[in-house]
């Protein structure tokens, strides 16, 4: 949906025109061919929940079809009656007013009336419970494993078993269980040098008020599972599974400060195949810029200021020669393999936006905990061509 | 010291002079009459509604259309808290009261409440609450949280405006509980002779139940709101996990009160339609008895359903099983409650004036809430449905389709009892029709916005999401309701010219409050009626012959005509206005403020409130 702004013309152009009417008319159309367009292409970025992609999605879409119709068979009787009621015993015009018969009650409707909906809901409550349970397994065979850590305001993913940290998309296999494990941390835990772990607590030597400051997000991919909260303190699990290789959009769905709304993350699911590609290129150190580029500077312009107290670069080392591990920030290791950034809101590939955040973030995001440094026109020039390069 | 409290004979031994006005300005300050407390909780309330009503008009001009910037999220944010704690500390609960104060010692045959003062106590300090809370807007900043104020977010945010969240709801607290002991006290003692509990109008059962619900349910949000409180301003850990506390307790204690929270803003609504459907169908309500208890039951499984609001914490599949279970459970005395409805209208003589409308509309529109809200029970629906705009419609068709049409219905209907003039019937179905369409548009497609994956509590939403069309059709939906709300308000402006004279029982009602004049006396009946049935009024005007028909009394004969000769109340003693009452609420007002900026100011505010129950305590209910 991102590629059309610029074919509406070209198309008008080819059919030529014959008359300012029919031009407009195209127009017109080319409008709304566009919109239809768009509307299309929506599968590929909506998040909606009647339109499950996966195995673990499906199992709630199975249970919330079939109650919607039992729900609608009561609501159609219900209001049926209701309106069959106030139109049948409604005083005709002209007639006098009359005092009906004195009805105070009937117990065997009473007793029909409690009985019936209890057989309905517990019709309603096999499925949901032995759903609940199904949903509650750990996965077997073989099983992705993830670790999403909630941040104030974007999403870490973390893979234990490939070494790969990457925020904002999760890239996963195709026909394959994602099992994930979700935690929420919060700034606290940038000063640690260690991955991140998904343990509640202060991580060792750490003290408890510098990581205490986490709250709760909510990890909702709708496509492809149901929600699970992400709580500090609390190690929660998540199951999801995509059938089909494509993009899949999700945010954070329980409240959790100024820039909620501005959380969210992109599950990517690969064939096989490219998923084994994607892996390995994620696993590869970054990319050193050419010297005497616009990129090497910016590589610069990153060691030598502010950036490496949050963000790592997976094979550059600090002064000291310690390898940059500091994960208060995204890893930028291959930030340019990203579609998305700072909660998936903005374009990895628009230098425009990069740019613009580089040069005051909370002013781009609302409440963002990387601050305005004060970076040159050029440093951040310098920076955009380095990020860029890192694929 | 005994002999301080027995006053002497002329002059009051109180701390300040008994006040005397009777009408003007001070009668309403140091008034202790149910009546103008409930009309004083009435007009704060329908003012609550208007600033509430405008905060939801923000929040859906913001939303109109996507990526839009009305608003900023730091403003987005305080207006929807603002909204949801407006909406429901400060317009429902306080409206219901309002018709409970007013009319419960009416319905029950009684002259006042059990704690007159009290009862003026409840309602200053619910107001300071409000204008606590509100005034939060220029001193730092409102509160943000969102009316469920999760830790740990709650904690640490870092504006004032969570602070005067806790302060300001433990402040509306007070009010609550107080209120609710005075009133469940009242409804079991005060009753007049034969007024048996079977013999009750369903309204003053719900007032029952609800006022068990908030005495049950207010202390364990006074708990968590000063845990709240405490790990703000004094750095306790109640919610820090890595001091060892729990974020998730707040959402057990929050939930604990909030969802029997959600029967306490329901309940009287349909205590309200209960005693309307039965007028205007001039048929007794269908299975009394079933109602009272179906109430009673919805109150006490009310506690026991509050982790539906918690399936996505990961508490785990058994306790979302039982959760999900009970939740199943309560709906059906809920559909008990809408079948008796139906039975009440079946083979009525039905006229549709406004009350009546919004008394059916409501039926129609509950019964939309109430099967969207079983769908919560499903707990795997829920765990795409949670956190949705799927919700927020459900909550306003039971909060705005339900409680707020109830509350309209009842305004309609008693506001001649309560004013003596009878509000205008073609502006009311005006009223009536737009706020009908202008609901179902803006709550309607909430449902479709959320399975079509829109979070709540979002400041915006970006275009390729699919969300503009529905949100647009909601945000002219919600103009419609406010061009409603309006419209009732041009109603009340119209009556207010029209002459002061109303008959005692304009509606050819059931209930003991139509016996006597439209409005009331302050002593409210010259005589306590004695009462032989339920639906007391109607047994007056109408007997049932052997056959089954419906004869009218033959006139005389009833006790609604009977003229007392001299009759003006004399030799009625009626508790006597204090000053009191307001004065210790002002004492709680300032001592709020002080926790937050100085402790000289909250010792100041300490003082004014031990002043004020000294007072109190020395000054006799009535002289």
């Amino acid at each position: 949906m991102l590629e059309s702004p610029g074919s509406v013309p070209g198309s008008m152009r080819q059919r030529g025109g014959k008359g300012k009417v029919r031009k407009r008319l195209t127009l017109v159309l080319g409008v709304l061919a566009l919109a239809a367009l768009a509307a299309a292409c929506a599968p590929n970025a909506t998040q909606d929940a009647m339109n499950p992609q996966g195995p673990y999605a499906r199992e709630s879409y199975d249970l919330i079809v079939p109650v919607f119709w039992v729900a609608a068979a009561i609501f159609v009787l219900v209001e049926g009656v209701l309106l069959f009621v106030v139109f049948r015993y409604r005083r005709r015009k002209g007639r006098a007013a009359e005092v009906p018969p004195q009805i105070h009650g009937n117990n065997r409707l009473e007793i029909a009336w409690t009985i019936l909906p209890a057989l309905i809901l517990a019709g309603v409550a096999v499925p949901t419970v032995t759903t609940i349970f199904d949903l509650a397994e750990e996965p077997t065979g073989q099983v992705l494993e993830v670790n999403v850590l909630g941040h104030q305001w974007w999403w870490e993913f973390d893979y234990p078993n490939e070494g790969i940290i990457t925020a904002n998309e999760l890239h996963i296999p195709t026909g394959e269980p994602v099992y994930l494990t979700l935690c929420s941390v919060g700034l606290g835990y940038g000063q640690q040098p260690t991955p991140n772990d998904c343990q509640p607590g202060p991580p060792e030597g750490q003290a408890p008020a510098a990581v205490g400051d986490g709250v709760i997000h909510s990890f909702w991919v709708p496509e492809l599972a149901g929600t699970q909260d992400v709580v500090p303190g609390r190690t929660n699990t998540l199951t999801l599974q995509a059938d089909h290789p494509g993009r899949y959009s999700g945010q954070c769905k329980e409240f959790c400060g100024l820039s909620h709304a501005y959380m969210k993350f992109v599950v990517v699911a690969h064939t096989p195949a490219d998923y084994a590609a994607w892996v390995a290129n994620q696993q590869a150190d970054a990319v050193t810029p050419q010297a005497g580029s616009l990129a090497a500077t910016g590589m610069d312009v990153f060691l030598n200021g502010q950036c490496i107290a949050c963000h790592a670069i997976q094979g550059l080392e600090d002064a000291n020669g310690n390898p940059l591990q500091a994960n208060g920030g995204p890893s930028l290791t291959h930030f340019a393999s990203r579609e998305c950034f700072a909660g998936c809101i903005f374009h990895s590939a628009d230098p425009k936006q990069l740019a613009a955040w580089l040069e005051n973030p909370p002013a781009m995001k609302a409440g963002s905990w990387m601050p305005d440094y004060g970076l040159s026109q050029e440093q951040i020039q310098a920076l955009v061509a380095y990020l860029q390069s890192l694929t | 010291m005994a002999t301080v409290s027995v006053p002497t004979e002329g002059r009051s031994r109180g701390l300040l002079r008994r006040p005397t006005a009777t009408t003007g300005f001070w009668s309403w300050i140091t008034t202790v009459d149910h009546k103008k407390i409930g009309i004083l909780y009435g007009v704060t309330a329908f003012l609550f509604f208007i600033v509430g009503g405008t905060e939801a008009l923000l929040i859906r001009l913001q939303l109109a259309q996507p990526d839009q910037n009305i608003l900023s999220p730091s403003i987005y944010n305080e207006v929807f808290t603002m909204h949801g704690i407006t909406m429901v500390f400060l317009v429902v609960m306080p409206l219901s009261a309002a018709f409970i104060n007013y009319l419960v010692p009416l319905m029950i045959g009684a002259r006042d409440v059990a704690f007159p003062r009290l009862n003026a106590f409840s309602y200053w300090v619910f107001l300071l609450g409000g204008v606590f809370i509100y005034s939060s807007w220029l001193l730092g900043g409102a509160p943000n949280g969102g009316w469920f104020g999760y830790a740990t977010n709650a904690v640490l945010d870092p504006t004032r405006g969570m602070t005067f969240y806790a302060i300001g709801l433990l402040i509306a607290g007070i009010a609550s509980t107080v209120s609710a002991v005075n009133l469940a006290v009242t409804i079991l003692n005060m009753r007049a002779p034969g007024m048996t509990l079977f013999r009750m109008p369903v309204f003053v059962w719900m007032s029952l139940v609800v006022q068990l619900l908030l005495a049950f349910s207010l202390p364990i949000i006074t708990v968590a709101l000063f845990e709240l409180l405490f790990d703000r301003r004094f750095g306790t850990h109640f919610f820090d996990p890595v001091a060892g506390g729990d974020p998730v307790l707040w959402q057990h204690l929050f939930w604990l009160f909030g969802h029997p929270e959600v029967y306490i803003l329901i309940l009287p609504a349909m205590g309200i339609v209960s005693e309307i459907l039965p007028v205007f169908a001039r048929k007794p309500l269908f299975g009394y008895q079933f109602v009272v208890f179906s109430g009673i039951a919805i109150g006490f499984i009310g506690f026991g359903v509050w982790v539906h609001h918690m399936y996505a914490v990961g508490l785990g599949p058994i306790a979302n099983t039982a959760f999900g279970i009970s939740t199943m459970i309560i709906a059906i005395p809920t559909g008990v409650k809408i079948f008796n409805w139906l039975g009440t209208l079946w083979k009525g003589d039905l006229t549709f004036p406004t009350p009546m409308l919004f008394a059916v509309g409501f039926v129609a529109m509950f019964v939309i809430g109430g099967l969207s809200g079983v769908t919560h029970s499903v707990v795997p629906s829920d765990y795409q449905q949670t956190d949705t705009y799927y919700i927020v419609a459900h909550f306003h068709y039971v909060l705005v389709g339900g409680a707020i049409f109830g509350l309209f219905a009842g305004l309609y209907y008693w506001w001649p009892k309560v004013f003596g003039r009878m509000l205008n019937d073609t502006i009311g179905k005006v009223n009536f029709w737009l706020m009908l369409v202008g609901f179902n548009l803006t709550f309607g497609p909430m449902h479709i916005l959320g399975l079509q994956g829109m979070p709540r509590r979002i400041q915006s939403y970006p275009a390729e999401l699919g969300l503009a069309f529905w949100n647009l059709v909601s945000t002219i939906g919600a103009f419609m309701i406010a061009l409603a709300v309006l419209v009732f308000i041009a109603n009340v402006l119209v009556t207010q010219r029209k002459p002061k004279q109303m008959e005692a029982d304009p509606w050819d009602a059931r209930t003991l409050e139509w016996t006597t004049s439209s409005p009331p006396p302050e002593y409210n009946f010259e005589e306590l009626p004695v009462v032989s049935s339920l639906d007391e009024a109607w047994h007056r005007k109408y007997a049932e012959t052997e056959d089954g028909r419906v004869v009218p009394v033959p006139a005389g004969g009833s006790g609604t005509e009977v003229e007392h000769d001299g009759g003006h109340g004399d030799g009625i003693h009626m508790p006597s206005p204090s000053y009191f009452p307001v004065v210790a609420s002002v004492g709680i007002f300032l001592l709020g403020y002080g926790v937050i900026f100085s402790w000289w100011l909250a010792a100041a505010g300490a003082v004014v409130l031990l002043f004020g129950l000294y007072g109190w305590a020395l000054e006799p209910s009535a002289e």
